[in-house]
């Protein structure tokens, strides 16, 4: 499938400079994906817009909305917002949320869906919240993990090794923090706690430490 | 280890037989009691059955086998449990039970029988409370399917003495299993955070952030997970998970404990997972809930 990359300003964390993904693309396509972490800013450059099956616009912990604009819940068009699931500095996963709006053209979901299929990778289709879907279940988890540390439920080794051992998780939540960073747990999880206000999303202690020693 | 020879696990249930299956395998006298002789014959089936799959994979051999279950003893007389070092309790999760089970217990076991209970949402202490030997009763929480699974939580109650904890703990690495020490807190680890993580799934679901199809291709995928939430919830049965959030949020009173009303209108449906053929996925079309 044929698809034009516009690279907006700043390093993309779904597809980092010389991916193929890149160097897959065409010179100019009527599906057009706007990547960079101000890919959204691009947006407004982009001429003919309505004339495209797709406009794919990559996003960080913004909605899409941000950059389309929304209208009494029936806001929705060609243009469509996604994000391959990344922990901090971890290669990006395989995961790519396509985010649509309530009335989101079909065509381009399902264009989108098959280009990103083409490119190797999954997609879970979700609404234009924030967190979308992995980053809204896991950010409670992690913030809990670490208030329970504190509380001495059990070790971290521990911790880790239960979630494993029970759950078949690849790492436990501790392990997989120091490893991704907290400071970037916290920079993920605080936007969170903000547009839903609840104390699940508000950043954990050590994620506060963590986040204020890289200010230091 | 030198102190506990003879072992009894109350309950043939689901988690009682296996916990058996993971005592006579490890080399222990196992009594299997529960209160009538047709559960117990149940349960004896299911084991032996058990076993013989073993064989066919090339775990064990035959001889093998048949030794394990000569060690292996079904009774619905408590005053066969007379000669047991350490009890595990697996009978249904209601505090009256357990303290009536332990309670007659006590009567029965020697002085030095340390009771171990396999609760998933009860206190320790409280368990403890009723047994008329609180320092020598310890948490003692296994997984589902327990004997597949290494893992198992240990908790100590208030009043359990160190002492206790200590031969527990050593007896649980004699069966080849995974320890480790948490607290006497709603759900130990495990369920402390699975419960909750499972009940924003199902609010995400029910907000219409995402398709259950959607949730579990994003969780497996994007973080590696072998399971999707939407379908472990189905294999755990949504009529557990309401038993659960209502154990928990009763004493957390955390909102993320509370039950998400979609939950309660599923089970209302008798939609209870892969047990009813509809949960959040249909089992018998092989097709998608909701849409
Ligand atoms: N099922 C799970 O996933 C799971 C996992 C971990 C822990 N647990 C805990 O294990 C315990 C048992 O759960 P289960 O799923 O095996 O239940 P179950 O209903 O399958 O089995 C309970 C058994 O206990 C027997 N019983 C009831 N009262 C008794 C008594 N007074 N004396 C002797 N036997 C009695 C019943 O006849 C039944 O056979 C509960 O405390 C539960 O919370 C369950």
């Amino acid at each position: 499938m044929e698809y034009q990359v516009i690279k907006a300003e700043g390093e993309s964390r779904s597809f980092p400079d010389g991916s193929e993904f890149m160097s897959n693309a065409s010179e100019s396509s009527e599906i057009v994906v706007l990547i960079g972490s101000n890919a959204g800013d691009a947006l407004g450059a982009l001429s003919d817009q309505e004339s495209k099956r797709a406009i794919l616009v990559e996003l960080g912990t913004e909605c899409l909305a941000l950059h389309t604009g929304e209208s009494r819940g029936r806001e929705g068009s060609n243009i469509l917002g996604f994000a391959r699931f990344r922990l901090g500095n971890d290669a990006p996963s395989d995961l790519v949320e396509l985010v649509c709006q309530p009335n989101s053209s079909e065509e381009a979901i399902d264009s989108a869906i098959q280009l990103f299929k083409e490119a190797g990778l999954e997609v879970s289709v979700c609404r234009d919240f924030a967190g979308r879907i992995i980053d809204r279940l896991v950010r409670p988890y992690y913030n809990e993990a670490l208030r329970r540390l504190d509380e001495g439920l059990a070790t971290a080794d521990d911790l880790d090794l239960t979630l494993k051992l029970g759950l078949g998780y690849p790492e436990g939540p501790i392990e997989l923090l120091e490893r991704s960073g907290l400071a970037d747990h916290h920079d993920v999880t605080k936007p969170l706690f903000e547009v839903y206000g609840e104390r699940a999303y508000a950043p954990a202690r050590r994620a506060i430490v963590a986040k204020q020693r890289t200010q230091k | 280890m030198d102190d506990i020879k003879t072992v009894a696990v109350a309950g043939a249930g689901t988690m009682g037989s296996g916990i058996s299956i993971v005592a006579a395998r490890a080399g222990f006298e196992t009594y299997l009691f529960d209160t009538s002789e047709d559960t117990i014959a149940r349960a004896r089936k299911q084991i032996e059955g058990f076993f013989a799959k073993s064989v066919a994979k090339g775990k064990l051999t035959e001889e093998q086998v048949s030794e394990i279950l000569s060690r292996m003893h079904g009774t619905s007389k408590m005053e066969d449990l007379a000669s047991c070092d350490l009890v595990i309790e697996a009978v249904f999760e209601d505090l009256n039970v357990k303290h009536d089970l332990l309670g007659r217990l006590n009567d029965v076991c020697p002085e030095h029988t340390i009771f171990a209970s396999n609760t998933s949402t009860l206190s320790i202490s409280e368990i403890a409370g009723g047994s008329g030997r609180s320092d020598r009763v310890v948490g003692m929480h296994f997984c589902l399917p327990a004997q597949l699974m290494k893992l198992v939580e240990m908790s100590p109650g208030l009043n359990t003495a160190e002492e206790t904890f200590k031969k527990a703990w050593a007896f649980c690495e004699s069966l080849k299993q995974k320890p480790v020490r948490t607290q006497d807190t709603p759900g130990f680890i495990l369920n402390y955070f699975l419960v909750p993580f499972n009940n924003d799934v199902i609010r995400l679901i029910e907000s219409g952030v995402a398709e259950p199809a959607d949730v579990d291709r994003a969780i497996k995928k994007g973080l590696g997970y072998p399971m999707g939430p939407c379908e472990l919830l189905d294999l755990i049965g949504l009529d557990t998970q309401v038993r659960l959030c209502e154990a928990f949020y009763e004493v957390t009173k955390d909102p993320r404990a509370a039950c998400p009303p979609l939950l309660k209108r599923m089970v209302a449906a008798n939609r209870l997972g892969r047990k009813t053929g509809q949960g959040f996925y249909n089992y018998e079309q092989n097709a998608m809930f909701g849409g």
